[in-house]
């Protein structure tokens, strides 16, 4: 091998190893649950925060597209607040992974709510399946 | 009765499999013909039992037979007739018998087409494809059961995940799947290779059309896989690097290397052993991604299946990693290159450096889906990296591999001179660099997409200049300009194949940059009657309808689109509620455009239909990624037709 070549070789590998240390660093996301989160909150840092929706906690406010709830984990509830819809699959009393950062303000900016796409589906409560039908059924049809 | 003959029927496929990958060698090596051949016989006769499993199984699918569990777990009465076919590879079971099936599919072609060309090789490579079937039949019978019996069995099933409900999944894992297991036949002439120590270009030339074929196939489900997300999923991107997605992107970043460097091999005698450990690597990629896909290993949005399976893949791919360590090992001495590299501006260099760049693309997608798993392990902590340190670390990757597919193909072997480099690029720099000045002065403000967009110039305008000299060339012979062209593509097939892919490429990339840069997205909730305008597109919302589909229920929002003073179109994105569901699927409206397409996805709405939200996007460029799906095809048709180079 010729000196040249090492030289290029041990360049790219730097090069590489910097963008991957550098990249690392920038967009590391931290995973939590709501008592770990609660019990050390860094304002700035990224987190990704796992948990259930508490039952009752849902607000949501269609002309201005704030949504609020809270994650809770049984022991300790996280207030978190989201400029959007609620995707698909989200609700009160089920669980949910949220991207965001802790604010001073305390409570929790969400960037990002994730929906859990399943192959394998659980067997519909009824009472769900029939508000949804009653949903249907309350909308009226266009002309 | 089914779920036994199907378990029986694989437990025979099974055997026979394991028969042949031991009569194969043992005939080979003994010289005894008869083996050889009952081995092809066990070939055939896994593919036929495969073959008929998954007829008996799409056979359980359209009578509903809910005693075979994963009938009962994919389907219900109300799953239209066509989705009731692809639900047999709609889940993990399912994907490993259509896997299994592709492989043994393969494994014949191995068998028709090289037992009396490949003479030496072929009883092992056929041993490599029997033993990999194997393992996949192993764990169709005793990881995860494809025929396990449910009981009682149920009046009605489950259903269809009702986002596979969508004709992308019927291709997609299809042409994925073809692609994964495509490697696995330069995968087995490699290995056999390495065993008779035939470490020559003989395996290399021998498999050149099937990694060509594994490639495409493996390029068009990533596109497949983009477009579904796209036109599904309702978030208005194609890529999220998710790592289900990364686990796909992986072997095809190795197997592109790999395209790349065996043209070395073969031209210079140089990089033996560097092409060995990229197939392997290929392969193993295969499997891992299958692994990472199918073990939950990950959390990840896709892959939550769990069960016995990620310990049966891991414990595979070990003994495929170390088995074919072992003999790179025992070889080590062959293996010694024959040329040397000569100067740094050299083909050689160029398509070195593409290499390295290539396999570091896919070290750094890896680190980055396995970042949670080696942060757990190690510090306790579960930290992800997302989009942004994939893009950060890629990004420049990329860029740079565009500009060597610029250079690589009109570089000069050995060393190049100043002349030569003159003479190619000066007039493609040239072009690059005022088609720079241009997209800045149109107003193009990303320093990154001006930077891409020129260099995609620049790519283009070396493969025009290539084309252009060669088309003289011919014409000063006395044909003329499109018989010359037409003559050239055809004569040179291999060259302009590779070509035409390259293009195909720089379309993706333009899509790509043109999608990140210049896309634009609204949210809003409006009432009946109401606009709302992005980027000179106007939609309002004229109200919702209310219908009941045969399997799921359905609210439609109607949106009129205008744009300028048009006559609007109707743009009806929908939510539907599947009562296995707990709660509504978005169903996406759109309308695709060369430049802009108009994405609509309904969000939350008043019961009595007087407000809806609505996402609004104006994404740009995005039909630049499937046209470049289409120019992949054409290229790579060109490129596997048979050479009709005359000898010189």
């Amino acid at each position: 091998m010729k000196p040249k070549f090492v030289l290029g070789g041990v360049v790219i590998l730097a090069a590489l190893g910097y963008m991957i240390w550098a990249g690392v660093t920038q967009s590391a996301v931290y995973f939590v649950t709501p008592s770990e989160l609660q019990a050390a909150p860094v304002a700035g840092k990224a987190y990704r925060l796992g948990g259930l929706v508490a039952p009752g906690s849902l607000k949501w406010e269609p002309r201005t597209l704030e949504l609020s709830f809270t994650i809770s984990d049984g022991k300790t509830t996280v207030p978190v607040r989201h400029h959007g819809s609620p995707p698909d699959m989200f609700g009160e009393g089920r669980g949910a992974v949220v991207e965001g950062q802790w604010t001073p303000d305390g409570y929790f900016k969400s960037t990002q709510i994730m929906a859990k796409h399943s192959e394998e589906y659980k067997a519909p409560h009824d009472a769900k399946a029939a508000q949804s039908r009653q949903l249907l059924k309350t909308l009226e049809p266009v002309k | 009765m089914i779920p036994e003959l199907g378990t029986g029927a694989l437990v025979v496929a099974l055997l026979l499999a394991l028969y042949g990958a031991v009569a194969a060698p043992v005939g080979a090596r003994r010289g005894r013909p008869v083996l050889v051949q009952s081995a092809q016989h066990a070939a055939l006769g896994v593919f036929v039992i495969v073959t008929a499993c998954i007829l008996l199984l799409v056979y359980a699918f359209l009578t509903f037979d809910f005693s075979v569990k994963y009938v009962a777990t994919n389907t219900n009465l109300g799953t239209p007739f066509y989705y009731r076919i692809t639900a047999v590879w709609g889940a993990l079971e399912g994907s490993i018998i259509l896997w299994t099936w592709m492989l043994s599919a393969y494994t014949l072609l191995v068998v028709l087409r090289h037992r009396t060309s490949a003479r030496e090789l072929y009883p092992w490579a056929l041993t490599v494809m029997l033993s990999v079937t194997s393992f996949f039949l192993m764990v169709m019978t005793i990881a995860a059961p494809l025929f396990a019996r449910l009981s009682p069995v149920p009046p009605d099933g489950r259903g269809l995940n009702p986002l596979l409900q969508d004709s992308g999944m019927i291709t997609h894992p299809v042409a994925l799947y073809l692609g994964f297991t495509g490697f696995t036949v330069p995968f087995a002439f490699a290995v056999a290779a390495l065993i008779t120590g035939r470490v020559g270009d003989f395996w290399i030339t021998t498999t050149r059309r099937w990694t060509i074929f594994a490639w495409y196939f493996l390029s068009l489900g990533l596109l497949i896989g983009g477009w579904w997300s796209y036109h599904v999923l309702g978030w208005g991107g194609y890529w999220a690097w998710d790592p289900v997605e990364n686990a796909a992107f992986m072997p095809w970043l190795t197997g592109t290397a790999f395209l790349h460097s065996v043209m070395i091999q073969e031209r210079r005698r140089m990089l033996r052993l560097w092409n060995l450990a990229l197939v392997v690597m290929t392969f193993c990629l295969t499997l891992f991604g299958t692994f990472l896909t199918r073990s939950g290993v990950i959390a990840s949005v896709h892959a939550f299946t769990q069960g016995a399976i990620g310990i049966f893949f891991l414990s595979f791919l070990a003994l495929v990693l170390l088995t074919a360590l072992a003999l790179i090992a025992w070889r080590w001495d062959d293996l010694a290159a024959q040329g040397m590299l000569d100067s740094v501006v050299s083909r050689e260099s160029a398509f070195l450096l593409n290499n390295v760049l290539l396999v570091a693309a896919a070290f750094t997608v890896f680190f980055g889906t396995v970042f949670p798993l080696l942060s757990e392990a190690v510090r306790g902590v579960k930290v992800s990296v997302g989009a942004p340190f994939f893009n950060s670390v890629n990004v420049p990757v990329f860029l740079s591999l565009i500009f060597l597919m610029g250079v690589g193909p009109l570089i000069a072997w050995r060393r190049a001179s100043l002349d030569n480099l003159k003479r190619n690029f000066l007039v493609p720099v040239a072009i690059g660099v005022v088609a720079a000045l241009i997209f800045r002065v149109l107003g193009v403000r990303s320093a990154l997409a001006v930077l891409s967009l020129a260099l995609t110039v620049f790519v283009a305008s070396t493969i025009a200049v290539d084309l252009f000299r060669a088309t003289r060339a011919r014409r000063r012979m006395g044909e003329r300009a499109l018989p010359a062209l037409g003559g050239l593509l055809l004569r040179h097939n291999r060259r302009y194949g590779g070509f035409i892919v390259h293009l195909a490429v720089l379309v993706v990339a333009v899509g790509v940059t043109g999608s990140q840069a210049w896309s634009l997205h609204t949210e809003t909730t409006l009432q009946k009657g109401q606009e709302a305008e992005l980027a000179g597109y106007r939609v309002r919302f004229e109200g919702l309808h209310e219908t009941q589909e045969s399997n799921h229920g359905k609210v439609t929002g109607f949106f009129t689109l205008t744009h300028g003073r048009g006559a609007g179109t109707m743009l009806e994105p929908a939510k539907k509620f599947y009562p296995q569901e707990q709660s509504p699927i978005a169903y996406v409206d759109y309308r695709l455009g060369l430049v802009d397409d108009i994405y609509l996805v309904l969000g939350d709405f008043a019961q009595d239909g007087s407000t809806a939200t609505v996402k609004f996007q104006v994404n740009r460029m995005v039909s630049w990624i499937w046209i470049g799906g289409l120019v992949l095809t054409l290229g790579t048709v060109l490129a596997v037709l048979p050479e009709r180079r005359k000898p010189a």
